[in-house]
C-alpha cells in the first residue's frame, strides 16, 4: 500500500495505491490524518483510481476520515473508484454521505478559487 | 472433488495471504474478475474477523478449508478464539463490537452479499466457523 498526497488550494488529495485491508489500515489512517492536519487543507479527496483491493476495513477508514474532515468544516469526496470498490461503497450506503465522482476534477470541483 | 486445507497464524499479514491462496485455488474454474474480487473480499473479511475478534491480542491458528465440486466453491474459515455470544446481532449490518478501531460493522454483510451462501457457527470461549459457498458461472 502506498499513499501519495497533493494539495490544491483548500483541498488535500490522497491517492491510495495498492490494497487496503485491516493489515495496513492503521498506517494508512495515521498517515492521512497527519498529512491532513499539517497541510492546513479543509477538504479531503480520496483518489481510488489505483486502489486494486479494498474490504470493509477500508470503509471504516473512509467514514473515520469523513468525521474528522466534517468536524473541521470541510468536505470529503471519493474519486474514481473501480466498479468493484464502488459496489462495496454502495452496499455500505456511504455514498449517501460521501459523494462519489467519476473524475478527479469533479471531486475537487467544489473547491474553486 | 478437489480440496485444500491451510493453517496459518492469526497475524494480519496473513489476511492477504489467505485471499490470494483462495483466488489461486479457484483459478482452474476460470472465474471472472468480478467473481475473483467477490471471493477475495469475502475471505479477507472472514480472516480479518478471526484475527481481530476471534484472537484479539493473542496469536492463534486460523484454518481455511477449500473445496470445489463441479463449479461450486466452498470455503470454511475457522478460529478457536473467543466466539460470538449473539450471532444474529453480530450479523446485523453496521454492528461492530469494536467501534474504537474504526471497524465499519459491514464484514458479515459483505460476505453475505458477495457469496451465494453464508452460515456462521460459534460458541463462546470455543471459536467461530464461517462457511461460504459460491457457484462459479
Ligand atoms: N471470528 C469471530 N470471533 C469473535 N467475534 C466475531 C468474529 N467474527 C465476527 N465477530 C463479531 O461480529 C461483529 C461483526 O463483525 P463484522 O460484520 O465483520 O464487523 P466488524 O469486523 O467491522 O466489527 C464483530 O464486531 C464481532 O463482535
Ligand atoms: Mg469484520
Amino acid at each position: 500500500m502506498h499513499l501519495s498526497f497533493k494539495k490544491l488550494r483548500q483541498t488535500l488529495i490522497v491517492s491510495l495505491i495498492g490494497e487496503l485491508d485491516h493489515h495496513n489500515a492503521v498506517t494508512v489512517r495515521e498517515e492521512i490524518d497527519r498529512r491532513y492536519s499539517s497541510s492546513g487543507a479543509r477538504n479531503l479527496v480520496f483518489n481510488l483510481e489505483k486502489l486494486h483491493f479494498m474490504d470493509s476495513s477500508g470503509l471504516g477508514i473512509l467514514i473515520g476520515r469523513y468525521k474528522i474532515v466534517s468536524a473541521m468544516g470541510g468536505k470529503t469526496s471519493i474519486a474514481l473508484p473501480s466498479s468493484y470498490t464502488k459496489r462495496l461503497i454502495v452496499l455500505s450506503g456511504i455514498h449517501k454521505i460521501i459523494p462519489v465522482y467519476h473524475s478527479l476534477d469533479e471531486a475537487v470541483g467544489g473547491d474553486r478559487p | 472433488m478437489n480440496t485444500a486445507k491451510i493453517e496459518f497464524s492469526s497475524c494480519s499479514e496473513n489476511e492477504a495471504f489467505a485471499r490470494v491462496a483462495a483466488a489461486a485455488f479457484v483459478a482452474p474454474l476460470d472465474p471472472t474478475v468480478e467473481e475473483l474480487s467477490d471471493i477475495k473480499t469475502a475471505v479477507s473479511e472472514a480472516v480479518t474477523n478471526a484475527v481481530i475478534h476471534g484472537y484479539e491480542d493473542s496469536v492463534g491458528k486460523v484454518f481455511m478449508e477449500l473445496s470445489i465440486s463441479g463449479r461450486l466453491l466452498t470455503i470454511e474459515i475457522t478460529d478457536y478464539g473467543r466466539g460470538i455470544a449473539d450471532i444474529k446481532k453480530a450479523m446485523t449490518p453496521m454492528y461492530t463490537s469494536k467501534p474504537r478501531l474504526e471497524r465499519s460493522g459491514m464484514g458479515f454483510t459483505v460476505m453475505e452479499s458477495f457469496m451465494d451462501s453464508l452460515s456462521v457457527k460459534s460458541a463462546v470461549g470455543k471459536g467461530t466457523s464461517v462457511l461460504m459457498t459460491k457457484r462459479i458461472l
